[in-house]
């Protein structure tokens, strides 16, 4: 008997708990608006559905947001990210439009590795300025966010490239043993990283040195090689996501692929209970707040609400988000919830 | 007063006999300005304090005494609403108050100096003793004004800080004391300093105690917390003992011994210390013929330190004395490679080597322990075992995590060699007593294996107990071989640990010898030259970015 409230006591003071339940309270808001809401159906062996459609279209945000919560925990922020995505999706149907066989499984995988290693020098070019030059994160990342569009402009000739690559377009639109394949790819990434930085000590290091750069640097911690790794790691991730979204439509567009995308990995991350301010970071938290973001999108539409309103819902999570966070707010929940046990006690005394 | 006294009496909140009452003799008995009476806090189950009872009345000063983790600083903040309070009444002025921020106990007079000083280091020392009641004009900040302000409080203190300087430029000493004199700005009728003196010189106690004993003398009611014995007998007028968050009594000064008290504290007798004295004065075993194990050259720093030389062979204590301002901190900072040289040579075992930063150090077997704590030890928001593996894991990369098994022998290996309360791997950093966050940062250095040793201020706000316990393991680690370079403001620690002694004036080394039978006094002289300087002479800290 003991046993139970302690548990649930653990339970209320997860750190998951307000992002899951968020969650479920906007898919039960669907639910309502449409029974049929969490329907799934099989058709040609292919997994069909909102919530497919919901993590599918959400693969994108999530890879960004994760590796913008290692940048946000490392103390820094990457508002270059949907730029770097443009350019990824650029540079890899720029290629395909000009290769030999432009339809070959080949010209795909080579496409794919160059716009990757384009990702990769981009991450170093901002983990450079953050890390040696010292210019501040959102300064430095600023920088690629403007020049980044006009860079994959450059690449595109400023045209909309279309691409015919079955093999390509199936980042974005391929099913692979029922599942679309850009859950998979987000889902395999999420794992990976999950894997890497919590049974590597990766993970403490990257909170030690966001949560008191000065005392990881006196204990030896090479912070320099450490934040511009994350910064390689949310270009590379921002990457993917550019891909993604170009084999999505078999399009570059450089000037709409991923925009905005970075506000919405950061809101993603503050939903997830990752601080701007550094330090502790939730990969899970991330992966909640990035579904909780998707499904907004889904819900305004499905509720008969013109999708042009999303901005506005999503301003109003990011009023909440904030006000959640406040330190005055929650020190006067706080109190309150202390203060409350104690004049009982008083009562009985 | 009767030394029968027993501490349920005082716990269970029973009227004390009237002299007591009377908390400096000859002064008529008024009623308590603040009451706190059966105050329990547990947090998350752990009680911190149980049922503990302090009262402070007008124009005296009150120690608070407890070992590390005792539940001093809970109990100040209790009072001044950092913390609700799960049981208990506070009575401030005969109201029943329950504050439920630090602003509003301080609207209603209790001025707070927290242990760990949480001034904002990017702005200047004036803004931060004036932030919240910045004297305006025309809608602005008048900052002329505030700056004579600061200046004439600053005054008061006998402090030579410019108030225009950026406080994060100034040492942790002096951010202490920008903190006591905010504090003291303010007309309150209760002044709370948690360890206030814990980094100062004697000079810079001495003129705090001026100014306590002056608003004593007003009327306003001081609460004193610190390790050192010497000065809470000089200073207070009565004391309360905690141990492990419980009410051990309270006590009249006059009436206590030192030895009393610190069984009161710790519930036994210390022995150690005299132990000690004996054996590190009879073992001065160091081959200095041999290769240094670090030996500098004309190490020097423009604005932080004039060329240095120095050696320190295996196995040997070096003392560094001095005072704040002196260098011996930028010293050790320069040692280490926290601070780049300018200037000179080092050499470890013999081969030149140059530190770019601390991880080069590290990689040669060097270890430096900060005196600052807060700001360059502690990582407040990860566990106890994180913080004491973080430099072992930082040196194996971060591809090689510390095994399970290992990091749990080597934390609890750690844990009970020092004693850290909670004995818990995982609780935050951030939650420990201050005494306890030093012994884990301490053994975040010992569990480097180094084979030079610097450590800044390493029992800064460790208690009596303890001290003597790290002094010991100091002293056993150099006779196993380990060289150690040993600062302190405590020159008696110095003394009692060091096989030799360099002394630090002006940021340069003005002395250098060999520790027998060298007394407090000769250190003193040699650290004011041929006459104790004016405060004229004295290094004024705006020069110098840290002490
Ligand atoms: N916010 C907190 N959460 C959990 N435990 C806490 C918290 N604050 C204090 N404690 C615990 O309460 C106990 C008392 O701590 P406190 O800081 O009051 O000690 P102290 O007497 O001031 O010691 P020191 O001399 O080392 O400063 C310690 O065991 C500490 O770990
Ligand atoms: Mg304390």
């Amino acid at each position: 008997m003991a046993e139970t409230p302690a548990r649930l006591a653990l339970l209320r003071r997860h750190p998951l708990l307000w992002p899951v339940v968020a969650l479920v309270a906007l898919l039960a808001i669907n639910v309502v608006a449409n029974p049929g809401f969490l329907s799934l159906r099989m058709q040609d062996g292919h997994l069909y559905g909102n919530l497919v459609d919901i993590a599918r279209n959400g693969a994108p945000v999530l890879l960004v947001a994760l590796g913008m919560t290692l940048v946000i925990a490392t103390r820094g922020i990457d508002l270059s990210v949907g730029a770097v995505a443009a350019i990824s999706g650029a540079v890899a149907c720029v290629y395909i439009a000009g290769a030999p066989d432009g339809g070959s499984v080949g010209t795909a995988i080579v496409a794919c590795s160059l716009a990757l290693a384009t990702c990769v020098a981009l991450g170093l070019w901002n983990g450079f300025l953050v890390s040696v030059l010292g210019i501040q994160p959102i300064i430095a990342t600023l920088v690629l966010m403007t020049a980044g569009r006009g860079l994959a402009m450059l690449v595109t000739d400023g045209q909309i490239t279309t691409v015919n690559n079955s093999t390509f377009a199936g980042l974005g639109v391929g099913f692979v043993a029922t599942l679309p394949i850009a859950i998979l790819v987000a889902l395999g990434v999420f794992a990976l990283t999950a894997l890497v930085v919590r049974r590597t000590a990766l993970g403490m290091l990257i909170e030690a040195v966001g949560i008191n750069p000065e005392a990881s640097r006196l204990a030896g911690v090479r912070a320099r090689t450490i934040i511009w790794t994350v910064y390689v790691f949310a270009a590379l991730c921002a990457g993917l996501a550019g891909l993604m979204i170009a084999g999505n439509t078999s399009a570059a567009d450089a000037n709409n692929a991923g925009l905005w995308i970075e506000l919405d990995a950061i809101l993603a991350v503050v939903i997830g209970g990752t601080s701007l301010a550094g330090g502790r970071f939730s990969l899970a938290g991330t992966l909640v707040g990035a579904l909780f973001i998707q499904t907004l999108a889904t819900t305004i539409p499905n509720l008969g609400i013109p999708a042009q309103t999303n901005y506005l819902f999503k301003a109003v999570v990011v009023i909440l988000v904030c006000l959640l966070q406040s330190p005055r707010v929650r020190h006067a929940l706080r109190v309150r919830r202390r203060t409350l046990p104690m004049t009982a006690k008083a009562g009985v005394a | 007063m009767s030394q029968t006294q027993t501490p349920a009496a005082v716990g269970s909140g029973t009227p004390a006999p009237a002299r007591e009452v009377a908390p400096v003799a000859g002064r008529p008995a008024a009623a308590p300005v603040v009451e706190m009476q059966g105050i329990s806090i547990a947090f998350g189950g752990v009680p911190a304090l149980d049922d503990v009872a302090l009262r402070l009345y007008p124009g005296e000063v009150h120690a608070l005494m407890g070992e590390n983790g005792a539940g001093k600083s809970t109990l100040i903040k209790a009072l001044t609403g950092v913390y609700a309070v799960d049981a208990g009444t506070i009575v401030v002025d005969g109201r029943e108050e329950s504050f439920t921020s630090p602003a509003a106990s301080q609207a209603a007079g209790i001025s707070t100096v927290y242990q760990e000083v949480n001034l904002c280091t990017n702005l200047t020392v004036a803004e931060n003793m004036l932030l919240g009641r910045e004297p305006r004009r025309f809608g602005g900040i008048h900052t002329r004004a505030m700056n004579r302000r600061a200046r004439a409080t600053l005054d008061r203190l006998g402090l030579d800080i410019d108030p225009a300087s950026v406080l994060g430029r100034h040492p942790i000493a002096v951010q202490q004391l920008v903190a006591i004199a905010r504090a003291v700005d303010v007309e309150a009728r209760v002044l709370i300093l948690d360890e206030p003196t814990s980094s100062l010189d004697a000079d810079e106690v001495a003129r705090l105690f001026t100014v306590m004993r002056t608003l004593r003398d007003q009327g306003t009611a001081i609460v004193f917390v610190s390790h050192f014995l010497d000065q809470v007998f000089e200073i207070s007028d009565r004391l309360t003992v905690l141990r492990n968050g419980r009410l051990v009594g309270e006590r009249m000064v006059a009436e206590t011994s030192q030895l009393e008290l610190v069984k009161l504290m710790l519930g036994r007798e210390l022995a150690t210390l005299e132990e000690l004295d004996r054996e590190v004065a009879e073992t001065d075993l160091v081959d200095r013929t041999a290769t240094p194990v670090l030996q500098v050259l004309g190490l020097g720093r423009k604005g932080s330190l004039q060329a240095t030389d120095l050696s320190v062979y295996e196995g040997e204590v070096v003392g560094v004395a001095g005072l704040l301002g002196s260098g011996r901190t930028e010293l050790a900072r320069l040692l280490f490679g926290a601070d780049t040289a300018d200037t000179g040579e080092i050499e470890v075992h013999g081969t030149s080597r140059r530190f770019r930063s601390p991880r080069h150090a590290i990689d040669r077997r060097l270890a430096f322990s900060s005196e600052n704590r807060r700001a360059e030890g502690v990582i407040e928001d990860l566990s106890v075992a994180d913080n004491m593996l973080l430099a072992m894991q930082a040196s194996r990369g971060w591809l090689r995590p510390i095994p399970a098994a290992q990091r749990q022998a080597l934390v609890s290996k750690y844990v009970e060699a020092l004693d850290i309360r909670p004995a818990n791997p995982d609780a935050t950093m951030r939650n420990l007593s201050g005494g306890n966050q030093q012994k884990v940062l301490l053994a975040r250095w010992l569990l480097t294996e180094p084979e030079l040793l610097v450590l800044d201020e390493p029992t800064r706000g460790i208690d009596v107990g303890a001290k003597a316990q790290i002094q010991q393991l100091v002293a056993d680690l150099a006779r196993r071989g380990m060289a150690v370079v040993f600062i302190s403001a405590e020159l008696e620690e110095v003394l009692r640990l060091s096989d030799r002694l360099v002394v630090m004036r002006e940021r340069r080394k003005i002395d250098e010898r060999l520790n027998d039978d060298v007394s407090v006094s000769d250190v003193l002289e040699l650290i004011a030259g041929q006459e104790r300087p004016t405060d004229q002479e004295r290094p004024t800290p705006q020069e110098a970015p840290r002490g």
